[in-house]
């Protein structure tokens, strides 16, 4: 198989993406999608993850579940995914109309020496997840294919995912607070209101 | 009188029990949980959890989640937590060792987890591949900041499983249940 190269940036396809937030719920997965989902604005609902390797899509579903109501986004990379592959089939089985997992497919792991991912070999994890159930579900190259996905990924009934092909350009590091602590009560307070602390 | 009509009840059987049968343990649970406001219940099955699992795909209050792996129940409760929604995780033994780095999230965000674990690899075992983990189980657990209850006897269960819901939810740690082999019963192949 032919391999495309990625072009669009990572920066500005989260930045695109949370432009349009509203009210949604948004958990990062660790690395380089924390500090580009804290570089568009650390906000008080964005739960940026510093561990738990393979968790962010299922925190997304617990969120989503407990939150039918509430647009939920995970944002997280593909190395990260293909940790918790089986979420796919989790969240399949579960179909939440309220869940978007959005993937910045760089196609390497970032943080550890930009060793290659399967992802660069092949493994297509929009079909994954289109395989598994997913309403919608596929690969994003361009700016046209991500402007005609932001209403998949924000308003039409889901659970969707995009792979969303970025390049391997790193942007400066933008940290979110660390203390997992205060990000699990700052998230649930503002959330919840005071019902966070009964 | 009464014990006269139970047993016309019970047609031509004789002896008849003279009061209706106790919830059995998984029955006992499943109230537990209901009482406890629990909402989602991930799960990979195990025999022992078999009924209970059964009882909570019926109940309309519960939303029951497969799992692949156990270490996705513990994802899970974040979000569930996140959500203002609370969780239980229910698993084999030898799913704890799936569970141990997602288990530092549990312990750095300071999350409720309950889990409930019944035991392979104890009492009566006959599969040597089942021993290792159910003799790593406690220790890994604890290891990973997982206050650990066990209950042996059936009729104690449910009490177990009550006091270690109240502990996870209200102080906000991971707390497991391990519902030991001689509970559960050891697992037979019959030919």
């Amino acid at each position: 198989m032919k391999h495309r190269k990625p072009t669009l940036d990572r920066r500005e396809v989260v930045a695109g993406i949370l432009k349009q937030r509203g009210d949604a719920l948004v958990v990062a997965g660790l690395g380089a999608p924390c500090w580009d989902t804290t570089a568009a604005g650390d906000h008080p609902l964005n739960f940026p993850t510093w561990g738990g390797m393979g968790g962010a899509a299922m925190i997304g579903l617990g969120l989503a579940l407990a939150q039918p109501k509430r647009r939920v986004l995970v944002i997280t990379g593909d190395g990260e995914l293909l940790m918790g592959l089986g979420s796919l089939a989790t969240i399949a089985v579960q179909q939440p109309r309220n869940l978007a997992v959005i993937v910045l497919d760089n196609e390497h792991y970032g943080e550890t020496g930009m060793q290659q991912t399967h992802t660069r070999f092949g493994v297509d994890l929009g079909a994954i997840a289109k395989a598994s159930g997913f309403r919608a579900a596929g690969t994003v190259y361009t700016g046209t294919q991500l402007a005609a996905w932001l209403p998949k990924l924000h308003r039409q009934p889901g659970p969707a995912f995009a792979a969303v092909k970025v390049t391997t350009e790193t942007a400066p590091i933008i940290l979110p607070p660390r203390d997992g602590a205060h990000l699990k009560n700052r998230f649930r307070e503002t959330l919840l209101g005071a019902k966070a602390f009964e | 009188m009464r014990t006269a009509r139970r047993k016309s009840e019970t047609g031509s059987r004789g002896t008849a029990h003279e009061a209706p049968a106790a919830p059995s343990w998984p029955e006992q649970i499943h109230e537990v949980l209901q009482e406890s406001g629990v909402r989602q219940v991930a799960y990979v099955p195990d025999s022992g959890h078999a009924r209970l699992i059964e009882l909570i795909r019926a109940d309309r209050h519960m939303r029951a989640i497969p799992l692949t792996t156990e270490e996705e129940g513990v994802a899970l409760a974040v979000g569930a937590w996140l959500g203002g929604e609370r969780s239980v995780l229910l698993m084999q033994s030898s799913g704890a060792g799936n569970c141990i780095n997602m288990l530092g999230m549990i312990q750095e965000c300071r999350v409720p987890l309950l889990t409930l674990i019944t035991m392979r690899g104890q009492w009566g075992e006959f599969n040597p591949w089942q021993v290792p983990m159910a003799q790593a189980t406690v220790p890994a657990l604890t290891a990973s900041g997982v206050i650990v209850q066990t209950s042996d006897d059936a009729g104690d269960v449910a009490a177990t499983v009550a006091a270690a819901a109240r502990l996870a939810f209200s102080t906000g740690r991971a707390v497991a249940v391990l519902i030991g082999q001689r509970v559960v019963g050891a697992k037979e192949f019959r030919k």
